[in-house]
């Protein structure tokens, strides 16, 4: 098996300059059918995806596959473009809102495909999808296309994302709202991968990127998990001088960085690097030189997105580079430990990070079960319960990790072992952690709250979800 | 092992979430509170839900304490009733200024006992002190059940009473802590000290903590969760107290195997003053592991 190459194009020394993108959707050869893509760098700030599907249903195209890198409650626009036959199929991470309520009530002829972040560059580089127009917003561009994550109007850091649709798209559009003089250096995409530029007012509201799924969090309950999943992580061998580790998105996870910095400098302990979605509190650990580089994908806020250009060892990565599974660089495979949310846990320990307890897409596939199955120590971090539904349950609604590539699961109330790992429970039976059985989490979470009645599916399935290798891990079905 | 009292964290009786979870944070005593955390149209919904609480909610071996209204309100004895019918291990009192007030809790509590099948006299008590009336009669509220474990200051209202403020510092709550503190153990029960509200200022809670542990309190009334580690940290011996307490401990116990009436341990004699101390930093250090 080969990479999927771009179409070789010659130069014909032409400005690469469109006056609007209108014109940009012209000259592109956007047909009816074809497969377009968008990055999510901008998360809940994107203004260009909404903006570019306008344009392009303004010139009477249809039956587009688009596959963007992830969706937003933004991206509520789509339900329109879908009902008038503009959008045919999607491929996304995941996506929250309207929109996912109703791709959820099966509104789409096609189920939408559900990829991990590495999962989507692996597809991408393996010709299963064939991106023929990408629409990249970068916040600075010249007029050759070097295009970079910080820009004079709007920052999103890293274009990680939008990186591989720049390396395989046939056509690369990009838009940008600081254009600046020519060479635009360094470049996270580079003038060779691109076909036209085109100037906007506006590509995004930096404030959008530290959305939800990002937030900073007080909330004693999910500090307290947090410092157990610190407590974990320090009681595993792993833990040494240049370990690495990467924190996933959600109040807790986020929040077990603070109290590993405590923890490595009472150990006086430094890591060798941190991968991931990158925030504020992880630029100060590389700033403070307790992690030695910073491998940066995604910027979760503005502290991260302006420490690449600031920082010498913050480094932007590829989404491939990340967490593809048929990467030979894959960073993440060297992951001593990674700690990710859930939104459902089981008793076979798979993790639902896509689907609400009343079966509706609410969340994102992200790179939960790359880095899971990756890492050597996989740490989910979950409250026992949230508000009257169980988090930790019977079997989850819908399986993006599967159990088998989850090591640790810690509540508030307990932390659980994957019997499959017999050197973890060697380590952590030695501590003074609340330790027991997810089986008895199950039964205390069912005590507290109760049970919730079993959700009834209809037969048409609205969603259907890739493992990182491609193949299918689960199916989403419409809501009965 | 004797029963600490480092931390005692305050619950709004109103908030389900906050009942259900509050025992995970490691607090020595929980207390809901139906009193100046609940508004006015919130105080029936929060005594139901604190009743529901004691009933179904497992708190393990936490101390579970309610701050009722006072019997000045038309609350105050509806609360007890319904503590005391959940099964309150203490109901606390606010405001406390004369035995008396004690006496009138004391007797519904009784009451609500023999109503709701418990044994007379094993729901006990706690008085909040929070006027100059209230630390000048001290002594004599400690003093006034059998069912009083403690007393606790409460500083906001007394300092307001004193016509001052707080400060950094404490020292307007020097004559009070010590007061309060003395009223408590001439009748042998546990002192407990105020809230500290800026739950931002780790530094400034530390240094309340350290202050008050060196007056003599049992422990500090905490309103977030964030703030019990931080004394249960301050109250944990040194590994020397540690040592030398264990050492006590073995010094008395070879003595008594050998009948002996005076012990002494590298020389120095140990008195009931030295074995006391040690049997409570036994308890601390048990509790901190």
């Amino acid at each position: 098996m080969r990479k999927h190459g771009k179409q070789i194009k010659i130069y014909d020394n032409k400005s690469k300059m469109v006056p609007s993108l209108e014109e940009a959707i012209r000259k592109s050869g956007l047909k009816s059918g074809m497969t377009i893509s968008f990055h999510h760098h901008f998360r809940e700030g994107d203004y260009t995806t909404n903006l570019v599907l306008k344009h392009i249903a303004a010139l009477g195209i249809k039956d587009l596959t688009i596959i963007p890198s992830s969706l937003g409650k933004v991206h509520e626009p789509l339900i329109e473009l879908i009902q008038t036959g503009v959008v045919k199929e999607i491929h996304t991470s995941g996506m929250r809102g309207k929109l996912a309520e109703f791709i959820s009530e099966g509104h789409m002829e096609k189920p939408i495909i559900i990829r991990s972040h590495g999962g989507r560059a692996r597809a991408i580089e393996a010709g299963e999808v064939k991106i023929d127009v990408a629409f990249l917003a970068v916040p600075r561009c010249d007029k050759m296309g070097n295009a970079s994550g910080n820009g004079s109007n709007t920052t999103c850091g890293s274009l990680g994302y939008a990186m591989v649709d720049a390396e395989y798209a046939d056509t690369v559009i990009l838009m940008t709202d600081d254009l600046c003089e020519y060479p635009n250096m360094p470049a996270s995409i580079k003038q060779q991968q691109v076909d036209f530029v085109v100037k906007l007012d506006e590509i995004g509201d930096p404030e959008g990127i530290a959305s939800g799924a990002t937030r900073y969090t007080k909330n004693p309950k999910e500090l307290k998990i947090a410092e157990y999943a610190s407590r974990v992580i320090t009681a595993l061998p792993e833990y040494k001088e240049g370990f690495s580790f990467q924190t996933g998105s959600g109040g807790a996870s986020l929040a077990v960085t603070r109290y590993l910095r405590e923890a490595m400098i009472k150990d006086d302990i430094k890591a060798g690097f941190a991968l991931g979605g990158i925030t504020e509190p992880m630029v100060d650990l590389l700033e403070e030189g307790y992690v030695k580089h910073l491998f940066d994908v995604q910027s979760f806020d503005l502290i991260a997105a302006a420490s690449i250009s600031k920082n010498a060892n913050h480094h932007e990565i590829s989404a491939s580079e990340y967490a593809n599974p048929s990467n030979l660089g894959c960073i993440a495979s060297g992951l001593d430990f990674v700690i990710l949310s859930a939104l459902e846990i089981d008793k076979a320990f798979n993790v639902n990070v896509m689907t609400g307890s009343d079966g509706v897409i609410m969340g994102a596939s992200g790179g939960h079960c790359d880095t899971a199955q990756a890492a050597k120590n996989t740490i989910i971090v979950a409250p026992l319960y949230r508000g009257r539904l169980a988090t930790v349950i019977e079997q989850v609604t819908s399986i993006i990790t599967p159990g088998n590539t989850v090591d640790v699961l810690v509540t508030e109330r307990g932390i659980a072992i994957n019997p499959q790992r017999k050197d973890l429970v060697e380590h952590l039976s030695k501590t003074n952690l609340p330790i027991v059985s997810i089986e008895a989490l199950v039964e205390q979470a069912e005590q507290i709250v109760g049970k919730a009645a079993p959700i009834s599916f209809e037969e048409q399935v609205v969603a259907i979800i890739e493992y990182r290798d491609g193949s299918v891990v689960d199916r989403i079905y419409k809501r009965g | 092992m004797s029963r600490l009292r480092r931390t005692m964290l305050y619950v709004p009786g109103s908030n389900p979430g906050m009942l259900a979870d509050a025992v995970i944070y490691g607090a020595d005593s929980i207390m809901f509170d139906l009193e100046d955390a609940i508004s006015l149209r919130e105080k029936d919904t929060a005594r139901m839900l604190v009743y529901r609480a004691l009933q179904t909610v497992d708190f393990g071996t936490t101390e579970l304490v309610c701050r009722i209204n006072g019997l000045d309100t038309p609350f105050g004895e509806k609360d007890i009733e319904a503590v005391v019918a959940g099964g309150i291990h203490v109901v606390r009192l606010p405001k406390t200024e004369t035995a008396d007030d004690i006496h009138q809790v004391e007797a519904l509590i009784a009451k609500a006992e023999a109503k709701y099948g418990r044994v007379v006299g094993s729901t006990r008590m706690m008085a909040a002190i929070e006027s100059a009336l209230g630390i000048m009669n001290a002594y004599e509220i400690a003093h006034a059940s059998e069912r009083l474990i403690g007393i606790a200051l409460g500083a906001e209202d007394y300092v307001t009473n004193l016509k001052t403020k707080r400060s950094p510092g404490g020292i307007e709550l020097l004559y009070a802590r010590s007061q309060l503190l003395n009223a408590a153990r001439s009748a042998g029960i546990a002192a407990l000290d105020t809230v500290y509200s800026d739950m931002d200022n780790m530094e400034g809670f530390a240094d309340e903590v350290s202050l008050i542990k060196q007056l003599g309190f049992d422990g500090k009334s905490v309103i977030n969760p964030r703030q019990i580690p931080v004394v249960h940290r301050l109250f944990k011996p040194t590994d020397q107290e540690i040592a030398h307490a264990k050492d006590v401990v073995k010094a008395i116990e070879e003595a008594e195997a050998k009948g002996l009436g005076v012990i002494s341990l590298k020389g120095k004699m140990i008195d009931k003053p030295i074995v006391e101390r040690a049997l409570r930093i036994i308890d601390l250090s048990k509790a901190s592991e």
